[in-house]
């Protein structure tokens, strides 16, 4: 992207090899980049195809339950004592979380391509269950790769996505989470290109991933821009969401971006605090590099090799970042803070109890950041925050962490 | 003449192939990795690779993954994976070596640094698994300049519209990854070889190597009769990582066999 375009729209990018500014790419092994051609002409041929967003369509109403609400959150407010404060609310959506968005998108576009066999990679088995639900509706087999650190951690989606039909699969290589699930579906990708799809959960991968995930969630951002002109008859003054991959965030922040009186901010888990060193802030606390076919922001060391991310959240748990995050890091469009997990775990149970939603510990993050900021802000600054995900999943290692024997 | 058509050179008026084994720079440690590379030369090497490690090698199975993690538990870094091509090349100035790797170390140690120092080191020639030509520019400068061949990977899946486009780019040789799959799966059939190698040479006039699934003295030979070159990774990385003291020994013996394989080949 030329700087001339990038100064007139944030919203043009990625240019035509998939770059958004020095981000992105396709860094892919050669095996791999004649398919990851093939899957970028087809989702240009399907972007443009209106039956393709009918049929998206009809399915978001009726089985996902889109449009979600945008919720004032009225105690919460009170509360804080500053910002009017929304949620777009995600986590109603079925199966609990944004990852339904994309997951439904990618698999329509699998069936197009005449893809018979779908794989996928889970961290927190939100994605996971996402594309294992998909792919239950239209009769595709999945296999989904999770770290088996991860499985532990997160046995009730493990059983989720056998129920609806999926074969999980233990990732034993590496630090044994995401990123390692990540690679091995790689793996098994370069080794089945003929017939399978590759469902990657956010906005990160090669081109055309990080455009198209990017996409499929901006249904998020387009309905909160309308419902909240409904609500209150204007635009927000800030807009927030947790950043993982990013997807959520991507989702919701890119229908503002031309909108420079809106301010965009994204929060990353910070673990047991940046200066610790255990964290997962790829843009606040890591460097740019190249990994998982895309060049972005890294946990890494000086050699270049890529260090273990470390959240409470295990959907944060992931040393990368989508490069569209990266470029409007540094374009300055987009401003990137953290919570740690004492404050997601705080965030989390303030929520339960003011607002009766029990929010999942990705969205507790950017919820932190809110709780953080809204009481210094006037009462009618208009804050949207995505709750991307519901907390029932979490139940247990909250409870851990607080202590508490279930 | 470089290091690398110096010996496809010389193989080929011996109307023989290249035997091509790789290892990870520094498995299991620095030194006993100087000992492998020293032992494969003695047992008929006639080009080197040798895996720059990665914490997330996306195109390598168990074996390779294991090997690379060896290395770096073990401290390798990238410089000392430069150190250990310079105490090998100060012993022996024919061999040519290949680095082979994933791009991210070499993008931190900075391509235009790296491609001096590994030329300096007594480096002939580069893989980077995951730079593709669409994203090879900023390497390939610094890396040309530097006097280095771009080592080229062609896959199954390479069709005849881009294979051009991949060839133009390449110089030492061609590496053809004889499956759609990761390091040390599956073995590809000879039919299937022929076929591709056939093809690649109507392509280009460089020398063509086959990789990904040759593990016996057998299999080695048979892509011997067809190809310039037969790479040999995941077999002698298994050797290495099952250790013992006669670790040295049984590597060597593998590698006697598979470079007689090659050598007895085409006779």
């Amino acid at each position: 992207m030329s700087p001339d375009t990038a100064a007139n729209s944030y919203r043009l990018g990625p240019d035509e090899r998939g770059h958004f500014g020095l981000y992105g790419g396709r860094y892919v092994a050669e095996t791999l980049m004649p398919l990851i051609r093939e899957v970028g002409a087809a989702y240009e041929e399907a972007k443009n195809d209106p039956a393709f967003h009918e049929e998206m369509g009809r399915f978001h109403k009726h089985y996902t339950g889109r449009p979600s609400p945008l919720y004032f959150a009225e105690r919460l407010t009170a509360h804080l004592g500053g910002a009017k404060i929304y949620f777009k609310r995600d986590e109603l959506n079925h199966t609990g979380s944004h990852k339904i968005n994309n997951c439904l998108g990618q698999i329509l576009l699998a069936r197009r391509m005449g893809k018979t066999r779908i794989i996928a990679e889970t961290g927190a088995g939100q994605h996971g269950v996402a594309a294992a639900t998909v792919c239950a509706r239209f009769d595709l087999p999945c296999t989904v790769y999770m770290g088996s650190v991860d499985i532990d951690r997160q046995a009730p989606n493990v059983f989720r996505m056998r129920l609806l039909g999926a074969e999980v699969r233990a990732v034993e290589s590496g630090s044994r989470t995401l990123k390692d699930a990540l690679n091995e579906a790689l793996r098994d990708w370069v080794a089945n290109v003929h017939d399978t799809f590759y469902i990657i959960g956010t906005a990160a991968g090669p081109a055309p991933y990080p455009e198209m995930v990017r996409d499929f969630q901006c249904v998020i951002g387009d309905e909160a821009r309308s419902q909240i002109a409904e609500a209150e008859g204007r635009l927000p003054d800030t807009v927030v969401a947790c950043i993982g991959g990013g997807s959520n965030a991507i989702g919701l922040f890119h229908p503002f971006l031309d909108d420079p009186d809106v301010r965009i901010v994204g929060v990353e888990a910070a673990g047991h605090g940046l200066e610790s060193g255990e964290h997962a802030a790829s843009l606040t606390g890591g460097s740019p590099g190249v990994l998982h076919g895309n060049r972005t922001y890294l946990l890494q060391n000086d050699d270049g090799q890529i260090t273990d991310a470390h959240s409470i959240s295990a959907g944060l748990d992931y040393p990368g970042i989508g490069p569209e995050h990266a470029w409007l890091k540094d374009a300055g469009r987009a401003e990137y803070m953290s919570a740690t997990d004492a404050e997601a775990l705080e965030a989390f149970q303030l929520c339960a109890r003011l607002e009766g939603i029990i929010p999942a510990l990705e969205p507790a993050h950017a919820l932190a950041w809110v709780i953080r900021t809204a009481p210094d802000l006037p009462r009618d600054h208009i804050l949207v925050m995505n709750m991307c995900g519901r907390g029932d999943k979490d139940v247990f290692s909250v409870g851990e962490a607080l202590g508490i024997e279930l | 003449m470089s290091r690398i058509a110096a010996r496809f050179e010389a193989l080929r008026k011996a109307d023989r192939a290249a035997f091509m084994p790789f290892v990870s720079g520094g498995d299991p440690d620095f030194d006993t990795s100087l000992a492998i590379l020293r032992g494969l030369a003695k047992a008929g090497a006639d080009l080197f690779e040798i895996g720059i490690s990665f914490t997330d090698p996306m195109a390598d199975g168990p074996t390779v993954q294991a090997g690379g993690a060896r290395a770096l538990a073990a401290g390798m870094t990238t410089k000392r994976v430069l150190d250990l091509v310079r105490a090998f090349r100060s012993e022996d100035d024919e061999m040519p070596i290949v680095l082979m790797g994933y791009f991210n170390p070499i993008y931190r140690y900075g391509a235009e640094r790296f491609a001096v120092d590994a030329k300096a080191a007594g480096v002939d020639g580069l893989i980077t698994v995951d730079l593709p030509p669409e994203e090879e520019d900023e390497l390939r400068g610094p890396v040309e300049r530097a006097g280095l061949d771009i080592v080229r990977l062609v896959a199954p899946t390479t069709d005849e519209e881009r294979l051009p486009f991949v060839l133009e780019r390449a110089s030492g040789f061609v590496y053809y990854v004889s499956i759609a799959g990761i390091t040390g799966t599956r073995s590809p059939t000879m039919a299937d070889v022929q076929f591709a190698v056939d093809r690649l040479r109507r392509f280009t006039d460089l020398p063509v190597a086959v990789g990904f699934g040759i593990n016996t003295a057998e299999q080695a030979s048979a892509v011997a009769r067809i190809a310039d070159g037969a790479v040999v990774g995941s077999a002698l990385v298994r050797e290495i990582g099952a250790g013992g003291p006669d670790m040295l020994d049984r590597v060597n013996g593998l590698a006697r066999e598979l470079a007689g394989g090659v050598a007895g080949a085409r006779t």
